[in-house]
């Protein structure tokens, strides 16, 4: 296990007329490797967990034990928890500031007291990892390159910190469908290629739904649903109920299957669909 | 002629890139808006689509050609005020166009500036707020309400000015599922009953198959026109322009390819129920 939280509660201003709850009460349990979807509508506490997940935020009450250490704890230095927990913002290359991609990327590791030849190497292969030219793009400035390529570097320059959990804030948002799969497709492969968990928050049960292992939904800073997506996704009427939905297509086979008994409606991708609608279609005409 | 909203003919707009290179971000673009339509344009980043809205607001002036307003050329100096006044602008992000600590105040805004006076700014802010269904919040703060909410409070912001048009510049991008529900409901009533001139920018498909008509932007240049249905049956055209197709066009798509006979322009969930 490589995250465990326990008992998490999070009260913003407390004692004050203006006390909220965020969180309250939240047991989430993450193993090494695992690729996990976070879920929720504006307000369900989302943002409030993350942002301790990186020592934004410190508990309340509760604990959060990272890959063997305490970072509830307030003896623990910010720079080790962001050593082994990387977070990228909504819209992350609004933090890009440094003249050269190169500068902007090398930032974190040089404040990790890293020698010279270390940043270098750690820099080159952050910019390899987000499947940008290292030699292309790294003495340019950031703000020549077009918006999908300006939010690679802002994830290069947290892979440069090579944490062990990676967590996207609403990686996508905003772009175009090709910038997009362009973002999704380098999340899956650094996924794969490496030894690291993955945290996706977004609003797009499409995308969610092709890449997470496990989804956990979120609603009054409560977990409310925990499984896989296909499991989660079975559940339209909880999800719409606290302001969610399930992919177009998963609504469409749930409709389809109101009207023939005989399929299988736990569809998640278009292309599961086909596969599905086709075996249908084949076994009637044998009949 | 009368029952045209915005009119461009052949508009071009350039302008200088770091290394002083004049890029045209717009090119020769011939477009027409109805009274009343509901137009969406999609378009990969970088295709013209925001130029194109900022163009009819008069935030950007044509390099060449004219951007006709109600009537009005942009170029106009006399008459920005009253193009702005004709459309109405939302954009992507409630967080940095909403000004004052107060829902109301926010909604007066606009009206305040153009010197009406109080006792109408009064009647306008309310019959905006009751329109987006936000009468409820009059009194609230607008950073301690949801993205949709405060989305719609932008929204009653611009309908306070009366304009005709409303051109939204992705106005549901940063919002979760229930606020772009409250958002494009929002839309589309204020096109059916309130006879306003929509113009949306918009990445998302199932958006879009709501309107009137598409027009898709590609390269500065008008790649696609037509009804939602003529558009999206054109999926290898849509997915060549770096775009999407809604999911059950493209499942029709694909079992079309396999030999299944469904219709090409299916564009909903019970039309694809339907056809099967």
């Amino acid at each position: 296990m490589i995250m465990k939280i326990s008992d998490l509660i999070h009260v913003y201003s407390p004692n004050s007329p203006f006390e909220v709850k965020a969180l309250d009460g939240i047991n989430i349990d993450i193993d090494k490797n695992e690729f996990i979807g976070l879920i929720g509508h504006t307000g369900s506490g989302k943002s409030t967990l993350i942002q301790h997940l990186n020592g934004l935020l410190k508990p309340t009450k509760g604990k959060i034990i990272i890959d063997g250490m305490d970072i509830s704890s307030k003896e623990v230095k910010l720079k080790d928890i962001r050593k082994k927990v990387g977070l990228v913002f909504q819209y992350p290359e609004h933090q890009l500031f440094e003249e050269t991609v190169y500068k902007d990327i090398s930032f974190g590791p040089k404040n990790l007291g890293l020698s010279e030849n270390e940043i270098e190497g750690r820099v080159e292969e952050a910019i390899e990892m987000v499947g940008l030219d290292y030699n292309e793009v790294k003495d340019r400035s950031p703000f020549e390159l077009s918006g999908g390529q300006r939010r690679r570097v802002a994830i290069a320059g947290v892979l440069a910190m090579k944490p062990r959990i990676l967590i996207l804030d609403e990686p996508t948002a905003g772009l175009d469908p090709r910038g997009r799969d362009e973002i999704l497709t380098q999340i899956e492969k650094l996924y794969q290629n490496n030894d690291m968990t993955i945290i996706l928050v977004s609003h797009s049960m499409e995308d969610i739904a092709k890449l997470v292992n496990r989804l956990i939904v979120m609603h009054k800073g409560k977990v409310a649903m925990e499984g896989t997506p296909r499991e989660v996704f079975k559940k339209v009427k909880e999800l719409e109920e606290i302001g969610l939905a399930v992919p177009q297509i998963t609504y469409f086979m749930k409709a389809f299957k109101s009207k023939v008994n005989d399929i299988n409606d736990e569809i998640l991708t278009v292309e599961e669909a086909k596969k599905e609608i086709l075996r249908y279609l084949r076994s009637k005409e044998n009949d | 002629m009368k029952d045209i909203m915005i009119q461009l003919d052949n508009v071009t707009f350039e302008y200088k890139n770091y290394e002083d290179e004049n890029i045209a971000a717009l090119k020769d673009v011939t477009l027409s808006v109805r009274k009343g339509e509901f137009l969406a344009v999609l378009g990969h980043n970088g295709s013209g689509k925001s130029t194109l809205a900022k163009l009819i607001n008069a935030l950007l002036l044509p390099t060449k050609g004219k951007v006709l307003v109600k009537g009005m050329d942009t170029l106009d100096e006399d008459k920005i005020w009253d193009v702005r006044q004709a459309a109405g602008m939302v954009f992507q992000n409630p967080d940095n166009q909403l000004v004052a600590t107060i829902v109301e105040e926010d909604v007066a805004f606009g009206p305040e500036n153009q010197g009406i006076n109080p006792s109408e700014i009064r009647k306008r802010v309310d019959n905006a707020l009751e329109t987006v269904g936000m009468l409820d919040y009059i009194n609230h703060a607008p950073h301690l309400l949801s993205g949709g909410q405060k989305q719609r409070v932008a929204i009653a912001g611009v309908l306070a000015m009366m304009p005709d048009c409303i051109i939204l510049d992705e106005p549901t991008a940063m919002l979760d599922p229930s606020g772009r529900k409250e958002v494009m409901s929002t839309i589309t009533r204020l096109n059916k009953e309130e006879n306003k001139t929509i113009i949306l920018i918009t990445h998302y498909m199932d958006e879009a198959v709501q309107a009137d008509r598409i027009v898709v932007m590609s390269e500065g240049e008008v790649a696609l026109e037509g009804e939602p249905r003529e558009v999206f049956s054109r999926v290898e055209d849509i997915i060549g322009l770096g775009l999407d197709v809604p999911q059950v066009t493209e499942l029709a798509y694909k079992l079309r390819k396999e030999g299944i006979n469904v219709p090409s322009n299916i564009l909903t969930v019970e039309e694809l129920v339907m056809s099967l």
